[in-house]
């Protein structure tokens, strides 16, 4: 299945604290002939600050960057993180009403005319792709690893604006990582907020959100958790500490990006993946599923003889 | 023609904006105009009264009155012109009040309006002829869609009224959702015990014919006279022979099939009798589970009954039968709550709707009165209500109270309590609605005397937790986000119209609403009447309400009906489309456009030509405005008269 | 506490810009709860969010705009996404947090330290220099042990560049912000 191109907005956090997740994800896109091309000069979105301030100049901050694309000649563009994703989103619909539209373009130095939809990466690969390339392009099946995946609270709500998976059961990812051979436990919290942005400024805050969500996990049996958000990763890996110190608990789970996961199961090379950026190390975890594979195929051969 | 002319004041609803007494005036110049008054009431006794006279002493052919909408009382005066010796047609109203006092306040403006308005109404009437209603013969036999407890009422209260009523049920018993109910509110009476002698006493009525497992194929005709098809579904079983005996459940090896009665909860036998008192007490098989059909090997029902009543090559039965009236009495069906994904959307077993509960509390329910949890079985000890699934939500679009869950949560909680004793319930509401008799006493005896919870606040989330369910919620009250940690969570899920209603209305020529529940004549005054004449409404297919209305509904209906069937013959509306033979040209345009099936093309000495059907004939005009030849004309409002007015207006 | 003169307290200008910029109809809320039930930072704030709406409602400025809360929504979306009346509650929080900022309220100084740390990054260098909001919050605020912990996990990692990522457009995004501070904009 070919797919369109794609303008890539990677945001401001693939260049420092999650690398790991703009690097997995292009070379997941790249296996799996996903076409992205990168903007020149493309310039934060403004992520939740601009929008607090108002909403005219947040909206002009992500219009710039759509009149990149624009001008690349791209009327479809693509994001890994669901805060530019809602952004740029928002942009694009609310300059449509005229009055919006021009006091927006007060604040830029070219006007933006309109007509580009962006959509997250995790969309493209189960729309464009679709699952059965998908599970076809596996090499190494992720048989016997228990995974929970974390939507996160933005990426798929409002509904009306993200028109993509369900907004409170989504399952996008869940179809991907079972494809590949994982066994996705139900998580029930699947779109609950981890905490967002507080965690500088309230730390209190994010530590009780991300605790919940990583008890819940670890109630759920999943051995690792993957999530499409680089700031929902940080709270539950980097300040996964600091959230068990506020739940009064002991245990470790890892939170890796699904891409990360994709591309183990695609076979490709880990330096491409960047397990070793992950805080809570899946080392035990890849450990244990390999084991859990060796048992099966004893026990199976155990029965022939 | 002598016409006069009458303007009512309506006290100060039109003189208050209008200067009545200079409308008369102006009325006077117009042509044929012999006698122009103001009247203070002109529907009142001595209003009429003055009319008649006036009609007596001037010798008047033909009455305007200048008043409110024809709506409220055009019958009346068409009835008081008549007592004064002319033809009722012979009257022509301008609305003086909806369209001229009661819009604005000018007063001279509005003269000028009212002025004009009964010009027009002038020049019409003087274009218009005595017209004489035709009669007809009635079948005096009424057809109840409907077996709940309006259908029941009616269909017993015109059998009681001496007329034969055939009842037509879809599924196999008659009963409704009130079969499916333990106890009601505010009494809690069982609800078979006292449902249960009304279906017997329709099984029994010499006067009642039921036909259960059916549906209502084809309706054509017009009231009094109406050709119905009944579909009798295959039941696979001669309900001649069968008695009822239950061995044929007992041994069918397919218990897994879906049990409507029990609301899925459990399974049925593929051969079934949905419950103890089903009325009537026949089996019936269900094609997709029985194994017989699926597999093409089973039989054992087929051996086992003992008078030999299963027959799997059973078909379809079309039966047809005329009939004078319909009532409608379809009732609801209830809202599909997993629309909610953050109540669990479906997947969350001990999340059930209110009906579920309902048989789980119910002795001949699926856990014979034992409330347990679908999941494990285990008997739960804090359970939680949550008020308004699916109602005043505009975000599902179902904006409207449904006006019965306050009530039925009330009852369930005190219910549970009684079942389980060192229980918790919990009811989550917006606010409480208990309007009727005994109504909101009922709902603070579940506060009061059993320690129900009421919080007030909506539940925005339900997730699984240790076995059990936690459920995220507010207390506004308390201004304060809860939690409460459940065993069984149960939704008290609002109506929606039945399944089918908008195909059955359109096979009535009814209208229905948004939401397809009937629509009936006016919302206050004439609660059981369609637009269509002969076709009634009963119970919740016109909108969701208790068990008390719907059975006063019925009653209603079939008073409505009785009162049709007392007349001698009925009358048409003799203000419908005429067709001038010499004009028509036989396209059959009007044929395809009539939305009643009122004209029909006939053999007129060789040549096709349109003939109205009179009785059916309801006077909307649309084949008049089809007509390319102006050939059919509706009586009192032809398009001369229209145009007449139109000149009337625009002329200075 | 006393009583609330309904007729005197009513801010009906404040009400007006609240549904005028933020397009919502205030009056559509029928004060479920629904909002403040899914609200997960309620545990956080002062005053809930169901009944931030309330105070709107009843044209109570002072008392909204000064609120904890406002600072302390993350716009998840759970509000807007559960209301039965379809109202997009996130962004009428959204409005006032502007209406706050720009008349000068901010009880929770750390939360809008950061922002402003972040939002003075971007106009400096076109994209995030995550290091350098750090540094720049630590100095407004004073938190000189804000994330230590996080140091020695991250660091040896490499996920933190020492140096920002200035774009070629830099001056675009100074032209963005001064314009938008000139038109009367809070920053």
């Amino acid at each position: 299945m070919s797919s369109p191109t794609y303008a890539y907005y990677p945001g401001c956090s693939g260049l420092g604290t999650s690398k790991e997740y703009d690097r997995s994800t292009r070379a997941v896109c790249k296996a799996l002939r996903v076409d992205l091309r990168d903007m020149p000069d493309w310039s934060c979105c403004g992520s939740t600050p601009a929008h607090t301030v108002d909403h005219i100049f947040s909206a002009a901050l992500s219009a710039r960057n759509l009149g990149i694309i624009l001008a690349m000649g791209l009327n479809a563009a693509t994001t890994p993180c669901p805060s530019c994703l809602t952004n740029l989103r928002t942009a694009e619909e609310r300059m449509k009403k005229t009055e919006f539209g021009e006091r927006v373009n007060k604040l830029l130095d070219a006007p933006y005319a309109g007509g580009v939809e962006t959509k997250s990466v995790l969309q493209i690969l189960v729309e464009d792709v679709g699952l059965e390339a998908i599970a076809a392009a596996t090499v190494k099946p992720l048989a016997g690893l228990k995974v929970a995946a974390y939507y996160g609270c933005i990426m798929n709500r409002p509904p009306e604006l993200m028109r993509f998976d369900d907004h409170e059961n989504p399952m996008a990812m869940d179809r991907i990582m079972t494809a590949m051979g994982a066994e996705v436990v139900p998580f029930p919290l699947k779109v609950e907020c981890c905490g967002a942005s507080y965690g500088v400024a309230r730390q209190d805050v994010t530590a009780k959100l991300s605790g919940r969500l990583l008890q819940t996990a670890v109630d759920a049996g999943a051995d690792v958790i993957v999530t499409a958000c680089p700031l929902c990763q940080m709270n539950l890996d980097l300040r996964q500490n600091q959230a068990l110190k506020a739940l009064g608990a002991s245990f470790s789970i890892p939170t890796l990006y699904y891409t990360q996961l994709m591309g183990k199961a695609l076979g490709l090379p880990e330096v491409e993946l960047g397990f070793d950026k992950i805080c809570v190390s899946p080392k035990q975890a890849f450990a244990a599923m390999g084991k859990a594979k060796e048992e099966k195929q004893k026990s199976s051969q155990g029965s022939r003889t | 023609m002598k016409i006069g002319v009458f303007i009512c004041h309506c006290g100060s609803n039109i003189e208050g904006t209008v200067d009545t007494a200079a409308v008369a005036e102006a009325a006077m110049a117009f042509p044929e105009v012999v006698y122009a008054k103001d009247l203070m009431y002109a529907c009142s006794e001595p209003g009429q009264d003055a009319v008649i006279e006036a009609v007596r002493e001037k010798g008047l052919d033909g009455v305007v009155v200048a008043s409110c909408t024809p709506r409220m009382h055009e019958p009346t005066f068409r009835r008081a012109i008549e007592r004064a010796g002319l033809n009722r047609y012979m009257l022509e109203m301008a609305n003086i009040r909806e369209h001229v006092s009661w819009i604005g306040k000018n007063r001279e403006a509005n003269t000028n309006k009212a002025v004009d308005l009964v010009n027009i109404a002038v020049e019409k009437l003087r274009r218009d002829r005595p017209l004489t209603p035709k009669s007809f013969d009635i079948t005096r036999r009424a057809l109840v869609i409907g077996g709940g407890v309006a259908g029941i009422q009616a269909a017993l209260d015109l059998a009681d009224g001496g007329k034969e009523v055939i009842l037509v049920e879809r599924t196999s018993s008659i009963g409704g959702k009130m079969a499916q109910l333990d106890k009601t509110f505010p009494t809690v009476d069982c609800s078979s015990c006292v449902l249960g002698p009304k279906m017997v006493d329709v099984a029994q009525h010499p006067n009642i014919t039921l036909y259960a497992y059916s549906e209502v194929e084809e309706v054509s005709g017009y009231v009094g006279n109406f050709d119905v098809k009944l579909r009798k579904k295959a039941t696979y079983v001669d309900w001649a022979k069968c008695t009822g005996c239950g061995a044929c459940m007992e041994k069918c090896p397919s218990k897994k099939s879906l049990d409507r009665f029990n609301e899925g909860m459990g399974g049925a036998p593929a051969i079934n009798i949905p419950f103890p008192q089903a009325t009537p007490k026949k089996a019936v098989i269900d094609a997709e589970y029985c194994r017989q059909f699926v597999k093409g090997k089973c039989g054992v029902c087929a051996k086992i009954c003992p008078t030999g009543a299963i027959n799997y090559d059973m078909k379809d039965e079309i039966i047809e039968v005329k009939v004078g009236a319909i009532i409608a009495a379809t009732g609801y069906d209830l809202f599909d709550y997993t629309k909610y994904g953050e109540y669990g959307g479906g997947r969350y077993p001990d999340v059930i709707t209110s009906l579920q509960y309902e048989r789980l509390l119910s002795a001949s329910g699926p856990t014979e009165g034992h409330i347990k949890r679908p999941s494990d079985g285990k008997e739960p000890k804090t359970i939680v209500f949550i008020q308004c699934v699916g109602s005043r939500d505009k975000s599902v679009d179902r904006p409207y109270c449904t006006g019965f869950c306050c009530m039925y949560t009330a009852k369930q909680a005190i219910l549970t309590k009684d079942h389980i004793p060192d229980s918790q319930s919990y009811v989550f509401y917006m606010d409480i609605r208990a309007p009727g008799k005994l109504y909101d006493e009922f709902t603070r005896r579940g506060i009061e005397e059993y320690g129900t919870r009421y919080i007030r606040g909506r539940v925005s989330m339900i997730v699984p937790k240790n076995g059990g369910l936690l459920v995220r919620g507010a207390d506004t009250l308390l201004g304060q986000q809860v939690e409460v940690e459940a065993d069984l969570v149960v939704l008290a899920v609002g109506a929606e119209a039945a399944k089918g209603a908008r195909q059955l209305a359109e096979k009535l020529r009814i209208s229905f609403d948004n939401y397809g529940y009937f629509m009936e004549s006016h919302p206050k005054l004439r609660p059981v009447e369609t637009n269509t004449a002969g076709v009634f409404l009963a119970g919740c297919a016109q909108g969701p309400k208790d068990i008390p209305a719907s059975v006063g509904q019925g009653s209603a209906a079939a008073a409505k009906v009785l009162g049709l069937f007392s007349k001698e013959q009925l009358e048409n509306d003799p203000q419908i489309s005429q067709v001038d033979i010499k004009r028509c040209v036989g396209c059959g345009k009007c044929e395809s456009t009539c939305p009643f099936g009122a004209i029909h093309m006939i053999d007129f000495r060789g040549q096709p030509k349109a003939e109205v059907i009179e009785t059916v004939c309801q006077g909307c005009g649309i084949c008049a405005v089809t007509c390319p030849q102006g050939a059919v004309q509706l009586s009192h409002f032809t398009d001369n008269q229209i145009l007449t007015e139109v000149e009337a207006l625009c002329l200075f | 506490m006393d009583a609330l003169n309904l007729n005197a307290s009513y801010d009906a200008d404040f009400v007006a810009a609240v549904q005028a910029q933020s397009g919502q109809n205030v009056s559509l809320c029928y004060q479920c709860g629904n909002c403040t039930a899914g609200c997960p930072y309620t545990f956080v704030y002062d005053i809930p969010v169901s009944q931030i709406m309330r105070l709107v409602q009843a044209g109570q400025k002072r008392r909204v705009l000064e609120s904890h809360s406002l600072w302390l929504c993350a716009t998840c979306e759970s509000c807007t996404t559960r209301c039965p009346n379809d109202i997009d509650v996130a962004r009428i929080m959204d409005v006032l947090r502007h209406m706050a900022r720009c008349e000068g309220y901010a009880p929770e100084g750390a939360v809008k330290a950061f922002w402003d740390s972040f939002l003075e990054s971007v106009r400096k260098h076109g994209r995030v220099f995550e290091v350098g909001v750090v540094a720049r919050y630590v100095t407004r605020t004073g938190r000189f042990m804000t994330d230590v912990d996080l140091a020695p996990r991250v660091i040896p990692k490499g996920k933190l560049s020492l140096r920002p990522h200035p774009i070629q457009g830099k001056e675009e995004m100074e032209k963005i912000f001064k314009r938008f501070q000139e038109q009367g904009g809070c920053l």
